[in-house]
């Protein structure tokens, strides 16, 4: 019944459903025809239930083996385990296009779902913009990326996945970072609806803000699990490779948590309003040419799925018309918005203000440094690549005043500060980073990551500082602080713990500038030192797996004599593909992560030696830790009351009415 | 505080980071920039001695020969894009997708006697694909032209002259 030809029917239905989103709604709310607006939330639910059949249908066909169709015949066999059927299904260029898709159209139905409350204009513009946004994707993913395009004759099995794609981490990271970058199609259809009506107000900030903090959430969550997949599947120790594909998710990240900081002001002061607005362009518009322009392999990266120059016309041409349309609405309609006042520069409003300059000037950067190498292969004919010491020498004299303007930035009031009495209160906080300074200097070489583990520490004292601040703890009763606590509103607690998570991610960085590692070829039973730590090689085997045949190693990994972990690094060899991959063991306490690869194995068999690698990464858990705590802290803001019973209204006495309804 | 004020502030701050962003950015150019190059560039004007460089090229079929110095192993192959050929030391374990005759790009030095130390050898994840810059200097060593279908069988790169890769891709269009 889910033949691969209703999916792709209801792929057809949905673009057809997009197009009509797309266009009667914004037709309605020109026309103020109530019938037409109305229109709006039925077409965004049709089009999800389209696309989730499509879906479905890919998925079906995926696990059930149905080598007619191309793409699961290219990228699936029948030794794959189920998991990876069924994650498999976006671990291709096709798959991955009606992922994006299905995201899109979830967004839409959200929208349609969950802002009833919105004025019926604009909520039909909303959702009328990722309408015509949706038609597009699922234009492109009909005509040049068929998904279902079936093979004659029908091979007996399929070419397999390649192995590295095949792990957890991987399965869910493509969703989780696809639903970060479509979200910000949300903002972006707030920001073109804005500009259609011409009105940029406090509501409309209170009102982007939320999608913003959850795309921000899911992106911050991508972009981790990107990191992590990489430090443990790669196997070369690293986290983070300054790659194309991984700048591509940065500078969204970068410009989205300006975002989400500009819209506060809009949302308080009623200023910014312009500059949000081209954020929330900027942003998606990231986002969007980010991903298509890698994945159409105009910029040379390693994650690249394919390199068809149909594709990338189509690409370029839908990617010129939301950009280049958008930009030129913002370029048209922007001089009327009506701009907000300008503010002194010592108050919460200003530090905004330096949050959003900083991080656009890092974003600058992290886009320079893309962009570069191809600017200079295209027009000057030469090949050259910008990695990681470009990145560490621009990017970090530019993030160590953002971190430490975050410590006190959530401290000044709104309007006018005086920052004498902030940084008297920020004595504590300061004489705690000076130690931490100290120790780090003892403890970290270089002058880079002794000031960012200093500025990390910075940040989490500045920021509970703050929050005692406002419990008064220590200087009211016990029971009053307690009180206080739990009136605080949850975006305060929110942003607190986000800007932990910055100083637990700072902080995990900066003490992996000094992992160590040591690359040996031993016999077995010999016995290595690395960082206080001594490693045993006892053991190698050969084990079958499913669709594989691995070489493992038992490393025994000793303190002081005293036994630690038993590690199992191993190699495994796919049969479909003739390939190898290596699967590296790691043993973490939090603190540091022991972490040993099992290489090649020489010599003769009665005498081998095999090739081990060993790295003690310490704080490495605590990169990606930061990260979930950051999102944690964006989730929590979300749950804030004045987020939920607030925003829908745009009348000042909002609170009043949705408490008595 | 005048308006006036108020906005020569928010200038002066963005001309500050700007500022510094592009400061720092031309800075890192002159020295942090990795320029790719290929074996007959490194045989016919070698880079300075502490520039890192990216070597790409087909690694010459039955030159890898690895061995153990004390408990490091230490791999040795040589690199060439047709018409040169580049010796590369490495110390490390290298990549699962390594081949003999298949691409491979490596990062390090060049040392006076033009052989390679490289710090880190990359193969890409796809066996089938060739990296864009191997693609490009097999292309300008006149080896292998994309308009006459796939590049040749890779064991064949290194025994190969100029002349037989003009016969090659002159006959390649007739057999198909």
């Amino acid at each position: 019944m889910l033949s691969p030809e209703l999916g792709h029917y209801a792929l057809a239905l949905a673009c057809v459903l997009a197009a009509i989103q797309g266009i009667l709604p914004l037709m309605g709310a020109r026309r103020r025809d109530v019938r037409l607006m109305a229109l709006a939330p039925g077409l965004a639910i049709g089009q999800l239930i389209a696309l989730l059949t499509s879906f479905l249908c890919l998925v079906y066909a995926a696990v059930t083996d149905d080598f007619s169709v191309q793409n699961i015949a290219a990228n699936s066999a029948v030794s794959k385990p189920l998991l990876y059927k069924i994650t498999g299904v976006w671990g291709n260029h096709e798959g991955s296009i009606l992922l994006w898709a299905l995201i899109l159209g979830l967004c839409g139905a959200a929208v349609a779902a969950f802002g009833r409350n919105l004025p019926s204009a604009l909520r039909a513009r909303v959702i009328g913009v990722l309408g015509l946004v949706a038609t597009g994707f699922e234009l492109f993913c009909l005509t040049t990326s068929d998904p279902f395009a079936r093979i004659w004759p029908a091979p007996m099995d399929g070419q397999g996945m390649n192995p590295l794609l095949q792990d957890p981490g991987l399965a869910f990271h493509p969703p989780i970072l696809y639903t970060g970058y479509v979200g910000f199609a949300v903002p972006f259809a707030f920001a073109i609806a804005a500009l259609l009506e011409g009105r940029v107000d406090a509501a409309w900030g209170r009102w982007v803000r939320p999608w913003a903090v959850a795309a921000w959430c899911f992106l911050t969550c991508g972009i981790a699990m990107g990191s992590w997949w990489s430090y443990y599947v790669l196997g070369w120790g690293g986290y983070w490779f300054w790659d194309p594909v991984e700048n591509a998710s940065l500078i969204p990240w970068l410009t989205g948590t300006a975002l989400i900081h500009s819209a506060i002001v809009v949302e308080k002061r009623e200023a910014l309003k312009i500059w949000t607005v081209l954020l929330a362009i900027g942003t998606f518009s990231f986002s969007l040419s980010g991903t298509f322009l890698v994945r159409s392999g105009i910029l040379n990266s390693v994650h690249a799925f394919a390199n068809d120059p149909a594709r990338g016309v189509f690409i370029l041409g839908l990617l010129a018309v939301v950009i280049g349309g958008s930009l030129a609405l913002f370029a048209y309609r922007a001089p009327s918005l009506t701009s907000g006042g300008l503010f002194a520069p010592v108050s919460r409003e200003g530090a905004l203000v330096l949050n959003n300059i900083l991080l656009c000037s890092l974003c600058a950067v992290v886009l320079t440094g893309t962009m570069y190498p191809p600017f200079m292969s295209l027009l000057f004919d030469r090949t050259i690549s910008v990695g990681k010491p470009f990145f560490d020498a621009t990017t970090i004299p530019l993030a160590l005043p953002l971190f430490i303007f975050m410590g006190f930035g959530p401290m000044l009031p709104w309007k006018r500060a005086q920052l004498w009495p902030i940084l008297q209160k920020l004595w504590v906080a300061a004489v705690i980073t000076a130690i931490a300074c100290a120790i780090a200097a003892f403890r970290l070489s270089g002058v880079l990551p002794i000031l960012c583990a200093a500025a990390a520490i910075w940040i989490i004292a500045s920021t509970i500082t703050d929050v005692v601040e406002r419990v008064r703890l220590f200087r009211a009763p016990f029971a009053t602080s307690v009180q206080r606590a739990r009136m605080l509103p949850r975006a305060i607690i929110g942003t607190a713990i986000a800007h932990i998570g910055v100083g637990i991610t700072v902080l995990g960085l900066s003490a992996m500038s000094q992992a160590q590692h040591k690359i040996v070829e031993v016999p077995i039973g010999t016995t290595e030192h690395l960082a206080g730590y001594d490693w045993t090689l006892t053991n190698v085997k050969q084990e079958p797996g499913p669709n594989y045949i691995a070489m493992v190693g038992t490393l025994e990994v000793r303190r002081n004599g005293h036994l630690i972990t038993v590690m199992h690094p191993s190699k495994r060899s796919f049969n479909t593909q003739n390939q190898t991959t290596t699967d590296v063991a790691i043993h973490t306490n939090l603190l540091a992560d022991l972490y040993g690869v099992l290489g090649d194995k020489h010599g003769p068999d009665n005498n081998p030696t095999y090739v081990l690698r060993l790295h003690y990464n310490p704080l490495a858990p605590w990169m990606w830790l930061g990260a979930l705590v950051m999102a944690f802290g964006g989730a929590l803001s979300l749950s804030d009351r004045r987020v939920r019973v607030g925003a829908p209204q745009r009348a000042k006495s909002s609170a009043e009415m949705s408490a008595a309804s | 505080m005048t308006r006036k004020t108020r906005r020569l502030w928010l200038v002066i701050a963005c001309v500050a980071c700007l500022g510094t962003a592009a400061a720092l950015i031309l800075r890192a150019f002159s020295s942090d920039i990795v320029f790719f190059v290929t074996p007959s560039q490194v045989m016919a004007s070698p880079p300075p001695k502490d520039r890192t460089v990216k070597l790409g090229g087909m690694v010459v079929a039955g030159s890898v020969h690895r061995e153990r110095r004390g408990e490091t192993p230490v791999a040795t192959f040589n690199v060439t894009d047709g018409q040169a050929a580049v010796t590369v030391h490495y110390e490390g374990i290298l990549p699962d997708l390594f081949r003999e005759g298949q691409s491979v790009v490596a990062i390090g030095t060049v040392q006076p006697s033009h052989d390679f130390t490289a710090t880190e050898v990359l193969a890409k994840h796809d066996e089938t694909y060739m990296p864009k810059e191997v693609a490009e200097a097999l292309k300008k060593a006149g080896k292998w032209d994309p308009r006459f279908g796939p590049p040749p069988s890779a064991d064949s790169w290194n025994k190969m002259t100029v002349q037989d890769a003009r016969k090659n891709t002159a006959t390649q269009p007739a057999s198909n």
